[in-house]
Formats: C-alpha cells, sequence, structure tokens
C-alpha cells in the first residue's frame, strides 16, 4: 500500500490584537495541492470571524507574529499590520 | 479635503464626458507621448490634446488645484491594460518607493473610460492605508482587508490617490478588456490651504478625520489618526489643531515649576 500523498494549504489570517480570539482584518491563502488560485482582491467577506474560529475549524497554527516593541523616534509610525497568524491544513491529494 | 486625508482617495464618477470616453480608448491604445520626469503639465500635454483636455475639465482641474495646488509637475504616466481573462492581479503596493513626507504629498490620477464591473477587476485599493511606511509591494501578501475597495464604477470615472495609498490592478475575469489611464503628478508649491477653507471650523471636519476603518487593528487605529492630525497641521497650517487631544497628550510637557 503506497503512502497517501499530501500537500499544505495555508491560510493567513491578520487579527485585531495580539489575541488568537480577536477578529480577523485581512486575510490570504496559498493552495498547496493546485485546486484553487486565491489571489489579491478576490474576496470582501474574511474567510473566518476570529483565529480560534479557524481552529475550530481544523486548521493549524504553526507561527504568530512576535510582539516587537517600535523603534525609539518612530512610536507614531503606521506599518505593516502586527498581528499575523500562519495556519496550515494537510489535504490528501493522492 | 478632510475626507482624503482619512481615507487617501477623492473618486469622481462619471466626470468626464462620454465623447472622450468614445475616443480614450483608441488614443489610449495608440499611446500618449512619454515625458521626463517633472515636465509642466502645459508642455506634457499640449493644448487640445486627449490627456491636455482630460485634466483640465473643471472637476478634474479643480480637485488638482485644491490638492497640489497651480502649476504640478508630472511625475510619469502610463496606460494599463488588463485583458480580458488575462493576467495576474498586482501584489497590493503603494507606487514608487517608501516616501516619508509628513508635509507634502504627490497624487495619481486613475481614469476609466468605460464602465467597470466587479468581474473586470477594477483596481483594489485599501482606504486610509497612505500612512503606512511600507515598500513598495512588501504588502504582496496581504491579498485581502476588510472595508477594501475593488473599484466598480461608471465611464468617465476619476479617481484621485495619495502617493501612498495601498492599491493593485485586480485580475480581469470578464471577456472585456479593461483600460486605465494614470498620471502621478508633483507639487510644485507648498500645499497649505490650497482649497476652499470656508468650513474649516465646521465640526464635520473632526468627525470625518475620525474615521476608523474595518482593517484597522484595534491599537494602530489610534495612531491613524495621530498622522492624520499631523497631516491636518501641515495643510492648514494650524499647529494647535487635535482631535479627542490625541495629539495634545502626548506633546504635554510643562515648563511651569511648581511653587
Amino acid at each position: 500500500m503506497s503512502a497517501p500523498v499530501v500537500r499544505q494549504q495555508v491560510l493567513v489570517l491578520y487579527l485585531s490584537t495580539s489575541a488568537l480570539d480577536s477578529e480577523v482584518v485581512g486575510w490570504a491563502r496559498y493552495d498547496g495541492t493546485g485546486r484553487t488560485s486565491p489571489t489579491t482582491g478576490d474576496s470582501d467577506e474574511p474567510p473566518y470571524r476570529t483565529g480560534v474560529a479557524a481552529l475550530c475549524d481544523g486548521w493549524r497554527l504553526i507561527q504568530a507574529s512576535p510582539l516587537i516593541p517600535p523603534y525609539p523616534g518612530h512610536e507614531y509610525d503606521v506599518s505593516f499590520l502586527k498581528h499575523e497568524f500562519f495556519f496550515e491544513r494537510l489535504v490528501n491529494v493522492s | 479635503m478632510a475626507r482624503f486625508v482619512a481615507y487617501g482617495s477623492v473618486r469622481l464618477d462619471a466626470v468626464v464626458p462620454a465623447g472622450m470616453n468614445d475616443e480614450a480608448v483608441k488614443v489610449l491604445t495608440e499611446g500618449i507621448p512619454p515625458v521626463p520626469y517633472g515636465t509642466p503639465v502645459a508642455e506634457a500635454f499640449p493644448e487640445g490634446s486627449f490627456a491636455r483636455r482630460l485634466v483640465d475639465l473643471p472637476e478634474v482641474a479643480g480637485a488638482l488645484r485644491s490638492l497640489v495646488g497651480p502649476g504640478p509637475t508630472v511625475d510619469h504616466h502610463a496606460v494599463h491594460v488588463r485583458d480580458p481573462r488575462g493576467g495576474e492581479a498586482q501584489p497590493l503596493h503603494g507606487d514608487a518607493i517608501i516616501d516619508t513626507r509628513v508635509d507634502a504629498f504627490d497624487v495619481q490620477l486613475m481614469y476609466y473610460p468605460h464602465d467597470v464591473t466587479l468581474e473586470m477587476g477594477g483596481t483594489l485599493s485599501v482606504p486610509g492605508s497612505h500612512f503606512r511606511r511600507t515598500n513598495e509591494s512588501d504588502t504582496g501578501r496581504y491579498q485581502n482587508l476588510r472595508g477594501q475597495t475593488r473599484l466598480v464604477c461608471p465611464a468617465g470615472t476619476v479617481v484621485l490617490l495619495h502617493h501612498g495609498l495601498w492599491h493593485g490592478g485586480r485580475r480581469n475575469d470578464s471577456d472585456t478588456a479593461r483600460y486605465m489611464f494614470k498620471i502621478r503628478f508633483n507639487p510644485t508649491v507648498r500645499q497649505v490651504r490650497l482649497w476652499d477653507t470656508g468650513d474649516l471650523a465646521d465640526p464635520e471636519v473632526a468627525e470625518i478625520l475620525s474615521t476608523r476603518f474595518p482593517w484597522y487593528e484595534a491599537a494602530t487605529a489610534r495612531l491613524e489618526y495621530y498622522n492624520r492630525i499631523r497631516m491636518w497641521r501641515a495643510l492648514t497650517g494650524d499647529d494647535t489643531f487635535d482631535i479627542e487631544y490625541w495629539m495634545t497628550r502626548v506633546s504635554n510637557r510643562p515648563r511651569r515649576v511648581a511653587s
């Protein structure tokens, strides 16, 4: 019997605070199965309301942004979104 | 102007007359001659040319006058065509390179000569993203943000963007080519009180400047207000302007010694 062939799907959620149960403000998806091709500006509705809602649906958290204090002199600058969470799901494609 | 400071854009629906829109696709397909960076508008676009007639339309000229003032120069211009069912979405980006100016800004004009439907991949833009200090397409990972704008507009619409606004051409999933003509303008005068300032004291100004967008993180939203206050102070020359005490509170350093 051959081993199952699995591919990774990646979900990136940007949350309102550093808490995983806070609201989703942005998102991105990448599909290693090749079955879908998510892209920039393809949806106005987030896939989940919070990060925890993604966990409840089977996504596994693999990375969270560290909390980095602002650089001195740049305390009021705005830049990248701060609360980025990477999730994965392994899909059997065999 | 307060709305421009909060949103980072101004949209003028169907301001270009149908006759010019009909003419546009041929003109844009043939191409508009490039000009050196920093060419005055009058030299870049000769009298009577399509581009000159576009920027001379009263609504367009008035908006440009209010934002960049008289005598702006053309940074560059380009025609963007998204082929039917072709191409990829651009990554979300800000144009040029990271730009840290507080007391000056460029404006990018985007003109759409035909109706743009959702399927045609109208430009994606993110309201209120213009103060974010990020470099060009480093934001490419952000596919979608709550409250983003996927442009759907009638023919003849012109949108004017602050240079820092995050945006990108979306994938065209329709059977119709989508045209867009863009011109970036550089100011040549100080951008202070260039618009009709008769209503500066109207409470609606602070209300508009307090607009919160759904994609803002809870804490960073407060820094967005701070940056708007800073821009409003620069635009009005009023160093006392504030909203909800955001800037006054953190700059309060009493010098008086208690007796």
